[in-house]
């Protein structure tokens, strides 16, 4: 739902590096997107398609999703855990003093232009 | 054609939106006005809180309330009948505010000037508010009872965020198996330094505490600008 809004955050991003680095025409723009950063991939690809064709710049360019795994950290028994599979409950001591370490990343990895 | 350039960029999405409500934040610093962003469910009673917010301080603090709603303008014509200066913000669709989204408004409602306490009342929607930074000075969340005590797990980004949370309808509670002291346990794994205030919007139950929580916060914001 909130995904058209991330993508015109992601465009004018966009924007700023292409005119900081001379950029005329963007053919792909990479993202890294955590498994927890409540995205949806799908959503945001289709957002992509219909925003992105109204701006000269990327228009036609591809949107390509890096996915990266949510990992949490337990202050209960100082070990690592995947979030997905297990939430905020840690799978090896029960504890809930649990934080994520990383899974909510949702960035910009590279833009590849012309 | 010419050969492609990749440019590494290794920036959060948020980045620019977090730096321009930074910029929002100094700015209202320096013009002595407090923003507070109000968030919640639709429902849970936003607009009522804030009419009866608005009853207890509105002849100490001059109040502007900015009402953000996909459609409509409902909101606003019940704060401007209750005597409160009221803008409608229409999202076009879109889920939440933005800092930039925010600043248009304020400068719409600030064309009046004397504005203290300036009052976003974000679209209704536990998910996608949370994660925009719309450059307030404090973050509010309501939780009315029928939602359940157990929302501050399902949505802990929400509850991550806010400064305060109010736990709206609390006459009900008897009602709907909602236990007050588990859901203050759920807020505070997410956030312990939140405070939480049961209050009744209908009834004006605890509404006091939660207006001399707010007084205080923008007396504190006004006091050093």
């Amino acid at each position: 739902m909130h995904e058209l809004g991330i993508v015109f955050h992601i465009i004018r991003s966009v924007e700023q590096v292409a005119a900081e680095n001379n950029l005329e025409k963007v053919s792909a723009v990479v993202l890294e997107l955590g498994e927890v950063s409540g995205v949806v991939p799908d959503y945001l690809t289709d957002c992509w398609r219909w925003a992105a064709a109204k701006e000269e710049l990327v228009s036609g360019s591809e949107l390509k999703i890096e996915t990266l795994p949510a990992v949490t950290h337990c202050d209960g028994c100082g070990r690592d855990y995947p979030t997905v599979a297990h939430g905020r409950t840690c799978p090896h001591c029960r504890s809930e003093k649990t934080w994520l370490l990383t899974g909510n990343e949702v960035s910009i990895k590279e833009i590849e232009a012309y | 054609m010419d050969q492609v350039r990749v440019i590494e960029v290794k920036q959060s999405v948020f980045a620019d939106n977090d730096r321009r409500a930074a910029q929002l934040r100094r700015e209202l610093k320096e013009r002595g006005i407090f923003l507070l962003n109000l968030m919640s469910s639709p429902g849970a009673g936003k607009t009522t809180t804030l009419k009866r917010t608005a009853e207890l301080l509105k002849d100490e603090i001059k109040i502007g309330v900015m009402e953000a709603d996909i459609d409509s303008d409902v909101d606003a014509r019940a704060m401007a009948e209750a005597g409160v200066r009221s803008i409608q913000l229409h999202t076009g669709g879109m889920c939440h505010l933005d800092a930039d989204m925010t600043r248009q408004g304020l400068d719409e409602l600030l064309t009046e000037g004397g504005v203290e306490l300036a009052i976003l009342e974000n679209v209704g929607n536990l998910v996608c508010p949370a994660e925009f930074d719309t450059g307030a000075v404090k973050n509010a969340a309501i939780l009315s009872v029928p939602e359940g005590d157990d929302k501050p797990l399902k949505y802990p980004l929400m509850f991550q965020v806010c400064d305060v949370v109010l736990i709206n309808k609390i006459d009900v509670a008897p009602y709907f198996d909602f236990d007050l002291e588990r859901c203050t346990e759920y807020i505070r794994m997410r956030n312990p330094d939140a405070k939480v205030i049961p209050i009744c919007a209908k009834t004006g139950e605890g509404v006091e505490e939660w207006a001399n929580w707010l007084r205080g916060q923008v007396r504190g914001w006004r006091s050093f600008s």
